[in-house]
């Protein structure tokens, strides 16, 4: 699968993966000499981030006495956790934030409202191809959306790497999980995801770097690449890669180029660069081939990710909330998703339909579309660009008691907001179905006669 | 010669406390304690207390934890690790050992060896010696050898940790 991009000058010993290329780049060991699964590494990441816990890890950061961060201008700060900030202490922490990163001359601050870590740094082509982010947050693996090894970390970690401007990691194992065939009109990356996760488990990718391909991934929008490689950090990855296509190249190019200032031609060579694409003699701890064909709109029941059935299975689950957003499914795809299913349709009387989208560019992008005005005109509430009540942090959070079907990737007890609400995963056109329907229902249920 | 050469070769020395399969992050440290209990006082006395209530009492610097399959699984929880420090717990063996809890021990300066071997023969009260440079576990059964830690994880570990290392990595006192 190494059709495209040649290999480079160095020699490679064997076959490298995807995630053995980029560290025996980052580890300065080059192909050559690549290091081996289970063996750890010092490496230098390319680009590291962190969001409302950036005060947190300043003041590590502070106990190990250096003065200026050692890489500043590889760094980013997103607020998107908890925004705007709903009480003085949330305020607090924000503020703190804001004076480090002056002080420490991190230009790549992104305010309250420019949406979610994940989305924002891709946006912003701050990550490319190829290269190692590390986040401080679980779901850093987003990245393999284009082909970047993203790898989430703690907060002391992010510290040291903020001191040293590198971090050991231990070289995974890779598995190749393939999917292929012609999914029916309702089924989106987000039920790929959640029926690998039902099929392998929530450990089922543990410390492992998934390598997703497979003429149905392919074919996916970027944005589903996105929800696909978000969503194996439930897995257990450490990071997942999809080959990144002419579709990436372009995305990433056009967005360097504006924020840059330079020409297209150099913007779009510097997205293909660093671009890593696995040997043909690769070898894999693990492979497994789907065929999508068949599948239904999967959801994950209360109160584990793995615990997915069809949507066909449920019958008569109320919903109380039903949640549109995350960095899993919060964007202008997502929102035209939803959209589809509720047009001409009113939210069910004792439903709430909360939408937030995962950046102010989703968001204004949805308003010039039309999407948003849709979703409003059926009963839809709009949340401020961020997290949201995905980790019960922020606004849209549930009583005891309620039943939540949200487009977002974890459902653990308590995840939004009291250990006594239910929450479902699925995907968006689920989501909005729910919502009309006020239970769990499939999207072409609610669909039935429009004209597709 | 530097700081690190000069460093004494250090050697682990203690008795094993064996357990079994999945030790928990619960079982290491109960979930109930998390966000209230922090400094190494507060947490030292409940490690272990769901799995073996003498543990916290009976332990003495330098011994050591045997366990099985997936020591260390569940939540990535730090004081799983701490707890074990803050009572001078010298090392962790097991039959493998659950991936963020061993990040979480580096990084504490906890080691923590995946050894078979040594797991099969180790019995409880057992008086054992690791060398973490030469890779080797003494036992009264005989030794056991174990893949050689990466270089850079046996600094981090006799530094005492992730943050005593950077500090001195800044000074220039190791590299
Ligand atoms: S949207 Fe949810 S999962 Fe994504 S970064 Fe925010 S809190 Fe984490």
């Amino acid at each position: 699968m190494s059709d495209g991009e040649p290999s480079g000058a160095t020699p490679r010993a064997r076959g490298l993966t995807c995630v053995e290329a980029v560290l025996a780049r980052t580890s300065g060991r080059g192909n050559a000499d690549a290091p081996l699964p289970g063996e750890i590494v010092e490496v230098m990441p390319d680009f590291a981030f962190s969001h409302d816990n950036t005060a947190a890890i300043a003041a590590i950061w502070r106990e190990l006495g250096q003065e200026r961060v050692a890489i500043a201008e590889r760094l980013a700060v997103t607020f998107d956790h908890a925004v705007p900030a709903p009480t003085p202490r949330h305020a607090l922490n924000h503020a703190e934030a804001r004076r480090f990163a002056q002080e420490q001359g991190i230009r790549h601050l992104f305010e309250v409202g420019r949406g979610i870590c994940h989305q924002v740094l891709g946006e912003e082509a701050l990550v490319l191809p190829g290269q190692l982010v590390l986040g401080a947050d679980s779901h850093t693996p987003h990245f393999g959306w284009m082909g970047a090894m993203g790898v989430g970390i703690g907060r002391t970690e992010m510290a040291a790497v903020w001191a040293l401007g590198s971090i050991w990691l231990r070289v995974p194992e890779s598995i190749e999980i393939r999917f292929d065939g012609e999914p029916s009109p309702w089924v989106d990356a987000k039920d790929l995801a959640l029926w690998v996760l039902g099929l392998l488990g929530a450990e089922g990718g543990s410390y492992r770097s998934v390598e997703l391909r497979g003429t149905a991934v392919a074919r996916l929008s970027l944005a589903e690449r996105a929800t696909l490689a978000n969503m194996m950090a439930e897995l257990g990855a450490k990071c997942a890669f999809v080959e990144p296509d002419d579709a990436v190249f372009e995305y990433l190019a056009e967005r360097l180029a504006r924020r840059t200032g330079c020409g297209h031609d150099e913007a779009a060579a510097m997205a293909r660069a660093g671009a890593v694409f696995p040997d043909p003699d690769a070898s894999y701890a693990e492979r497994h081939a789907l065929d999508v064909s068949a599948l239904e709109p999967q959801v994950a029941c209360p109160h584990a990710v793995d615990r997915t059935v069809s949507v066909t299975t449920l019958h008569d689950v109320r919903v109380d909330q039903a949640f549109l957003g995350t960095c899993t499914n919060g964007r202008l795809e997502d929102l035209e998703a939803a959209r589809r299913v509720v047009r001409g349709r009113r939210v069910a009387k004792g439903t709430r339909f909360v939408v937030i989208p995962a950046s102010s560019e989703v968001l204004e992008a949805g308003v010039a579309s039309g999407a948003v005005a849709d979703l409003l005109a059926a009963g839809a509430v709009l949340g401020t660009p961020g997290c949201g009540p995905c980790m019960g942090n922020h606004q849209g959070v549930l009583a005891p008691g309620e039943v939540c079907v949200s487009s977002g990737n974890r459902n653990y007890r308590g995840r939004m907001g009291t250990k006594e609400a239910e929450i479902y995963l699925a995907s968006p056109a689920v989501v909005a179905a729910s919502a009309i329907a006020g239970r769990i229902a499939h999207p072409a249920e609610v669909c039935a006669g429009d004209t597709p | 010669m530097t700081v690190e050469a000069a460093r004494a070769h250090r050697v682990i020395a203690g008795r094993v406390f064996r357990y079994g399969d999945a030790v928990s992050t619960d079982a290491l440290f109960p979930g109930r304690y998390t966000y209230t209990h922090t400094t190494f006082a507060e947490i030292a006395p409940h490690a272990l207390e769901d799995l073996d209530a003498d543990f916290a009492r009976t332990v003495r610097p330098g011994d050591v934890l045997v366990g099985g399959h997936g020591f260390g699984c569940g939540s990535s929880r730090e004081q799983a690790v701490t707890c074990l420090v803050a009572l001078g717990v010298g090392a962790v063996i097991a039959r493998s050992i659950a991936r963020i809890y061993f990040r979480n021990a580096v990084n504490a300066g906890l080691p923590a060896i995946a050894c078979p071997a040594a797991v099969d023969a180790l019995a409880a009260g057992d008086r054992v010696a690791i060398d973490l440079d030469e890779a080797w576990i003494d036992t009264p059964h005989g030794r056991f050898g174990f893949p050689p830690l990466a270089p850079n994880v046996r600094t981090l570990l006799r530094c005492g940790g992730l943050v005593p290392y950077v500090r001195e990595r800044l000074r220039g006192s190791v590299a």
